[in-house]
């Protein structure tokens, strides 16, 4: 096999949730923070799956503080622990940057409940 | 030594164990063998000479075939000479890529792709014309300069032939070096095409402000 193709694949996780734009996410990432390190939790919408191999990441969206904010996390990275999905949505398309234009009940998005 | 030549493999990425996810090129460095030790006495300088991947027998001409016989070591593809960071090196010991560590700065000399007759904005960025507004300089050199001077300075920027330029990358950082693989992990691009013969060497800048503060 290719000398780039082997390099890539032994950083590739094994497992990757299977989350999709509209799901609400907890990423638990680790941070370094005055030389320590610990893990800190993102929960919001993904708005966004881009890129695929080891580039793959996710744009997720949450408003904190009357401020919103998104986040990108390469889902490969070291740095990214865990991905838990706590809500599966019901959207119509695959980038949703529509939200940030929208407040309020507005930005809701509709929970899937049945599997797909 | 931190000398060493090498295959471009490509480009990739990787994550450091800091968590960064770093551009790399790819070089599969190594094994050499030093091929010649010169001499001042003999040639009227120092050096050493590696070789590096292998050739078929029927290829190597015989004044080379010559030449590696007298050394007593195997015939290679590539050679070339290196003047820095040579004590102690003899004819016919290895290079690899374990004298590089993660963090070290190097040069890389490549030979740059070729492109072949260029414009103006290929070669020397320049801006060109409007494409639109009824411009009819859409991407041509436009002024030469000075009308007043009656002829064109010399040097002044031109249409020509572009690339296939021997080029060095100062100042990389080594990101990784497997040498179970003999591969080495330079962050950033470095010249010349895939598969082409680079040339890895510690860096010239970092060499010399270790100077200044010492």
């Amino acid at each position: 096999m290719n000398v780039i193709d082997t390099l890539e694949r032994e950083q590739l996780k094994p497992t990757v949730p299977d989350m999709r734009s509209g799901d609400t996410v907890k990423v638990f990432s680790k941070v370094v923070e005055g030389g320590k390190e610990r893990t800190q939790m993102f929960e919001g919408v993904v708005t966004a799956r881009k890129s695929g191999g080891l580039g793959e990441c996710i744009v997720v969206r949450r408003v904190a503080h009357g401020v919103g904010v998104e986040k990108t996390f390469l889902l490969h990275s070291p740095r990214v622990e865990k991905i838990e999905i706590s809500k599966r949505g019901i959207v119509r398309r695959s980038r949703l940057y529509y939200l940030s234009d929208l407040v309020g009940k507005a930005a809701r998005i509709k929970e899937r409940k049945t599997a797909r | 030594m931190k000398n060493i030549l090498g295959r471009k493999v490509g480009m990739t990425s990787v994550f450091t164990e800091d968590g960064r996810y770093v551009p790399v090129t790819v070089i599969e460095a190594g094994p050499c063998t030093v091929v010649e030790r010169r001499t001042k006495e003999q040639h009227g300088y120092d050096a050493v000479a590696l070789g590096f991947g292998a050739i078929k027998k029927h290829r190597v001409t015989r004044a080379l075939a010559g030449h590696f016989k007298k050394q007593g070591v195997e015939a290679t593809r590539f050679i070339r000479e290196f003047r820095d960071g040579i004590d102690g090196v003899d004819v016919g010991a290895s290079v690899t890529v374990a004298n590089f560590q993660p963090g070290d700065r190097v040069d890389v000399v490549g030979i740059s792709k070729g492109h072949g007759f260029a414009g103006g904005m290929k070669r020397h960025n320049f801006k060109g014309g409007n494409q639109t507004h009824g411009s009819m300089i859409h991407r041509q050199p436009a002024s030469n300069g000075d009308t007043n001077a009656g002829h064109t300075h010399r040097g002044s920027r031109r249409p020509g032939h572009y690339g296939v330029d021997r080029t060095t990358h100062q100042n990389l950082e080594i990101v990784r070096a497997d040498s179970e693989r003999n591969l080495l992990l330079v962050r950033g691009p470095i010249p010349g095409p895939k598969n082409a013969l680079v040339v890895v060497r510690s860096s010239v800048k970092r060499a010399k402000s270790a100077e200044a503060k010492a």
